[in-house]
């Protein structure tokens, strides 16, 4: 989603003048054009990030429009006081913008990776977190954070090529063929993982997708689908608490009136010890592949599982 | 309004006191900011602008008691001429510094001042701010720092020895000068030897608590002010 993060930055730019772009020293291959076409806009702030943050909450209470970029910890996690004191008290327009969430940096190992993003960032004050899934993504979220004025987060991944044409908080991606066996509620582009499981198997499946939080309401066509299965299997790429699945369990339990089964896949962190790309760590948490196949299987089968 | 609220902070608003009148009222602009990284030192930060008619006598009233604007450590977006909470030490050069990079892109003539404890240069992000403004050459920044050798625990030479921390500012890219920052003309005499070439940063030597029995000590940083203490004070 880089090249088309790049893409977006600079067409936003086009009509805006107070965009300017911070860069925690990272974008090599791409980020050169942002560079080249914003000029004097464009910050290198070094490997400093939390003076990045707080000077990105100066520029906004100056009246500028600032994105703040790097890799999803070292834009979050690094400088998590500059962000809560200086940038989201205050409700400034900052953007943070985060390469690669969950295990999207694979090999390069943990320090590199961030499953705990999407919570962190979603109980800060006034901030709003954008989980974009396909390219298309990109470009409707990227204008909707700069509309926004309060600060935002952006997790970028690789993109998912199903065709969907609408952002929004909530989208039915998938209905299922004839009875719904479950439904699937998931964030980020790990959901796309569900495409590639067995025909008989997706054939069953009603999948949603949540791209924004923070979450008040579940869409009542959702609602009725939980009524009726009475299956419910959450998936993210982020660990288990704070995320999708806590969010999603405390609206449930307000909202419905009959007991349903409840089954989370989320991500446990490094339970082998060993590193691999984002695809293998997504399959050792059973987030991806066989894995995932034979969770969901179980999750059907057998609704007590866990 | 601290032996009303029986409150400490009273030794390190003392040590930054001359220094803030001084900005405020000799250097300062209309337009211009000033930054109280050390957030501590709120009471001392209202009692200027109540001098300046941004708050008032009554509101200072309030200082401590609950439903108050005026919180130990200045507020979020609630006082005008206060931008940015403080308290959570090591925030105000990076405020200053974004401040500043605005400022240059504005290209107006707005000034940038940043009064830091000496105890909050412990903290890297206030070594990442001082990186930024002297590579981009904010000289619309000027950073005071209260040189009171003391901070939270103990002495700030026993703590992290941050001597000779002029060199280590000039070996940032600052011009240093040093003053005393508890005389006007002292201070006075530093701005007026800025050459305009560099960021300024003025390192105030103050005693922190001045003129009280507990001066220079830890305990003047923590400890309300005792009843003989503030009559004495008052009668000063």
């Amino acid at each position: 989603m880089r090249k088309e993060f790049a893409e977006a930055i600079i067409n936003l730019s086009k009509t805006n003048d107070k965009i300017i772009f911070l860069t925690g020293d990272l974008g090599f291959m791409a980020l050169e054009g942002v560079k080249e076409y914003l000029g004097e806009r464009f910050i290198n702030a070094g490997v400093a990030e939390q003076n990045m943050v707080t000077m990105a909450a100066s520029l906004a209470y100056e009246g500028f429009l600032p994105f703040v970029y790097s890799i999803s910890p070292f834009v979050t996690l690094r400088p998590y006081e500059q962000l809560r004191n200086d940038v989201c008290l205050h409700n400034l327009p900052v953007k943070v913008v985060a390469n690669g969430g969950g295990y999207g940096y694979g090999i390069m190992g943990g320090t590199h990776h961030n499953i705990e993003d999407i919570g962190s960032m979603r109980i800060l004050p006034n901030m709003k977190v954008f989980v974009p899934f396909t390219k298309k993504d990109v470009h409707a979220g990227l204008q909707e954070m700069a509309n926004d004025p309060s600060p935002n987060y952006l997790r970028l991944n690789l993109a998912s090529t199903q065709d969907l044409t609408v952002f929004s908080q909530w989208r039915k991606i998938k209905a299922a063929e004839g009875n719904v066996q479950a439904v699937i509620i998931g964030t980020g582009t790990v959901v796309d993982n569900l495409f590639k499981l067995p025909d008989s198997l997706l054939g069953g499946l009603e999948i949603w997708l949540l791209s924004k939080f923070p979450v008040y309401d579940i869409p009542s066509e959702l609602s009725e689908t939980i009524h009726y299965t009475k299956n419910v299997i959450t998936l993210e790429e982020h660990q288990g608490q704070c995320g999708l699945h806590e969010t999603l369990a405390s609206l449930l339990l307000k909202q419905l009136k009959t007991p349903i089964q409840y089954h989370t896949l989320f991500a446990s962190g490094y339970p082998s010890g060993k590193y691999g790309s984002q695809q293998w760590h997504q399959e050792e948490n059973s987030l991806a592949g066989k894995n995932l196949e034979n969770k969901i299987i179980e999750f059907i089968s057998n609704p007590h599982a866990r | 309004m601290y032996k009303k609220a029986n409150a400490g902070h009273v030794g390190c608003s003392l040590s930054c006191l001359e220094m803030t009148v001084f900005v405020k009222f000799d250097l300062m602009k209309a337009e211009d900011e000033l930054i109280l990284s050390k957030g501590h030192a709120a009471a001392l930060l209202y009692s200027v602008w109540a001098e300046d008619n941004i708050i008032s006598e009554k509101e200072l009233e309030t200082f401590y008691q609950n439903g108050t604007h005026l919180s130990a450590h200045p507020p979020v977006n609630k006082i005008k001429g206060i931008p940015f909470a403080t308290g959570s030490l090591g925030h105000g050069l990076s405020i200053a510094a974004g401040l500043g990079l605005a400022g240059k892109l504005k290209k107006n003539d707005k000034k940038i001042f940043c009064i830091t404890s000496d105890g909050e240069l412990n903290e890297g992000s206030t070594w990442e701010a001082a990186l930024f403004i002297s590579h981009h050459n904010l000289k619309n920044v000027v950073w005071l720092v209260d040189r009171n050798y003391l901070q939270g625990f103990g002495r700030t030479e026993d703590t992290m020895k941050l001597d000779p921390l002029d060199k280590k500012l000039e070996s940032f890219g600052f011009q240093v000068e040093a003053a005393d920052g508890h005389d006007f003309n002292s201070l006075k005499g530093a701005v007026a030897r800025f050459r305009d070439e560099r960021p300024l940063a003025i390192i105030c030597n103050t005693i922190k608590g001045r003129d009280l029995a507990l001066q220079d000590t830890v305990d003047c940083h923590y400890l309300p002010l005792t009843d003989a203490e503030y009559q004495k004070l008052i009668n000063q």
